[in-house]
């Protein structure tokens, strides 16, 4: 294990690593991988905006996908309208970067204001239960949006939106475009939870009856979150759709809010650098593993991977207290 | 129109007592032993795969339905003396996590076992064809009896809960296990007979599906989370709540299903209608609950003192 006093300079490696990680890519000659590296850095700025509710509020959010699908939404309708040169409700469809990202990002705040000041009227497993129910209308929500494709959903025929001096439909920028999201909103968070907001956050995890009673409003500040929370899964959201150049609305499907908190748990919940280090583990064990166990020669497990990874889930849970940030790193304390 | 009425309310009820059967265990598990166990719907598949199987083998309906109530009893105590007791004192992230494992690795080895073609159940000879009730409406026999059983089970549980003494001790288990284990009471036997009945319900659920839907992997999840609705509107921990929980359920989905087309194309255009009202039905049964919850943060029928 590694004390905890290292977490900087392994910070710095680790950043330099997925800098250089699309040049080592290309010059080994696997460059589609550039793609899977991608889809880990968007993963890893949703999954690090829920770290902030489930680990450092103890606000367990299983709907936390709705907000990837409102940020994607965003990005595929404003596209859909630019393509076939109408409007939407009076407004004109565009791919600049510099409207629709930021569009995307508040609307995400928007919608997360509005559920969060519903769901946080209830407690522990109902909040549980409510924001499952708000992720199921939006996805059946976009599911009954016909013009938008309904069940299928739709293509983003004129690629990726665009910015002034990045070419985005451009491999490699794109990666590093996305990395800079997620290093800037990683940073974002550190700051967040260190400060004396973060210090209430922490407090409402650890006993809200006491915080209430030393008169703070734990309401407010947990609404706050939430919107902080959603709008990084919006921004997610948004690149995801720019990504693939795809937005449906199996983005929104539960079983998509509970990969992330899947992600979140193996990583270890409240420390912001696990939930990346879970995606890593989680999206490359998806990846890799059939090919791992083709290697070894189990090829009827190599299409049955899931029934590896099933069980070291299990094991993880049972011998690891805190996930792999656990296992990783000694606590200072 | 009012046999279309009369048919489409005995589909709820028929659905909502399904619900009830996977939700009266799961609400058990969660409300006792503070246990979230997302693998609560791999045993309702259990259940269906154990009736196609055998009765497929042996040709007999009955023989399946009796055998796959042992065969889900010993998957769920496997279960739980490997993965679920170690949990007990976990938090509830570690317990969604393990068994979300565990639903990976029972879907991906049924797949292997059994393949990725749905299988079938032939219905019983006995329960097949329709019956007509009251004079005028006539309604699937098989259906009346899942509802009949339902109610059996409903009665079974509201006897051992209310009326006997190791329902006393779940009862006041629920509100507050320490106090109750102080009292000198058997919790951890308590605990694996409440998971092994809760399992057997919803195994049973799962063969009683068999002949009316396909029996394939991922059977369950769905399930489980129509489950999950019924337990949290009926408050956690509660059989009353569970099976009021789970017949609103039914009875909303399938009503709106079948009937908010229809009301929506008297006001809206047919193209739009249709798409609404498929959006806006599939969404009833969250709608709901969160009005329920918005108004009632615990649930109708919430246990009283439990501390969540």
């Amino acid at each position: 294990m590694i004390s905890e006093r290292h977490l900087p300079k392994l910070m710095a490696l680790g950043v330099l690593v997925l800098l250089l990680l699309p040049l080592m890519l290309n010059a080994s000659g696997s460059s589609y991988l550039i793609s899977t590296a991608t889809r880990l850095v968007i993963f890893a700025i949703a999954a690090v905006s829920l770290d902030l509710l489930i680990g450092y509020t103890g606000l367990v959010s299983f709907g936390h996908a709705a907000f990837l699908g409102v940020g994607a939404y965003t990005v595929g309708i404003l596209s859909f309208h630019a393509y076939e040169g109408d409007t939407f409700f009076g407004l004109p469809g565009t791919l600049s970067g510099l409207i629709v990202l930021p569009l995307a990002v508040a609307l995400s705040a928007l919608v997360a204001l509005a559920i969060g000041a519903l769901s946080l009227r209830t407690k522990g497993v109902y909040f549980i239960m409510i924001t499952l129910s708000f992720g199921q209308m939006l996805f059946f929500l976009f599911v009954s949006l016909e013009k938008y494709g309904g069940d299928d959903g739709m293509m983003m025929f004129d690629g990726r939106i665009t910015l002034p001096g990045l070419d985005l439909n451009d491999r490699m920028s794109f990666y590093y475009f996305c990395l800079a999201c997620l290093i800037a909103f990683f940073w974002f968070c550190r700051r967040l939870v260190a400060s004396k907001f973060g210090r209430t956050l922490q407090a409402i995890r650890q006993n809200e009856a006491r915080l209430s009673s030393i008169g703070i409003r734990s309401y407010t500040a947990k609404l706050l979150i939430f919107v902080i929370a959603g709008a990084g899964a919006g921004l997610a959201g948004a690149l995801s759709a720019n990504h693939t150049e795809f937005v449906s609305p199996a983005l929104t499907h539960w079983t998509r809010s509970g990969d992330l908190m899947i992600v979140v748990i193996l990583g270890g919940i409240g420390t912001l650098l696990g939930p990346v280090l879970g995606t890593i583990v989680f999206l490359l064990l998806e990846e890799f593993l059939p090919l791992i166990l083709h290697s070894v020669g189990l090829d009827l497990l190599s299409e049955h991977w899931r029934f590896v990874l099933g069980p070291i889930l299990i094991l993880i849970v049972l011998f690891a207290k805190s996930g792999i940030y656990g296992l990783l790193f000694r606590s200072r304390e | 129109m009012s046999q279309l009425v009369f048919e489409q309310f005995l589909n709820g009820i028929q659905l909502g007592m399904f619900l009830f059967l996977v939700s009266a265990g799961l609400t058990l598990v969660f409300g006792f032993m503070n246990i979230i166990n997302l693998a609560h719907g791999s045993l309702f598949m259990i259940g269906a795969y154990s009736i196609a199987l055998i009765s497929g083998a042996t040709g007999s309906f009955w023989i399946g339905l009796i055998l796959c109530l042992p065969v889900t009893a010993l998957a769920a105590f496997i279960i739980e003396v490997l993965i679920i007791r170690p949990l007990y004192t976990r938090d509830h992230l570690d317990q969604v996590l393990a068994t979300f494992g565990l639903i990976l690795f029972i879907n991906e080895g049924t797949t292997m076992l059994m393949g990725r073609t749905p299988q079938f159940v032939d219905m019983p000879e006995a329960l097949s064809g329709s019956v007509t009730l009251f004079g005028v409406f006539s309604y699937p026999l098989y259906r009346l009896a899942i509802i009949a059983s339902g109610i059996i089970v409903a009665a079974i549980l509201w006897f051992i809960i209310t009326k006997t003494r190791v329902g006393m001790q779940i009862r006041a288990g629920t509100t507050n296990r320490e106090i109750v284990q102080q009292l000198g009471v058997n919790i951890d036997g308590l605990n694996t007979a409440i998971f092994l009945v809760g399992a057997m319900f919803a195994g049973l659920a799962g063969a009683m599906a068999g002949p009316l839907t396909s029996v394939e992997v991922g059977m369950g999840e769905n399930l489980l989370i129509l489950c999950f609705v019924c337990i949290v509107i009926g408050g956690i921990g509660s059989i009353r709540g569970a099976l009021f929980g789970a017949l609103t359920v039914g009875i909303v989905d399938t009503m709106g299903r079948s009937f908010l087309p229809s009301i929506l194309g008297a006001f809206l255009d047919p193209a739009s209608a249709s798409g609404i009202a498929a959006g806006l039905s599939s969404m009833s049964i969250y709608l709901l609950m969160v009005i329920v919850l918005v108004l009632k943060p615990t649930g109708l029928f919430p246990v009283a003192g439990r501390i969540s």
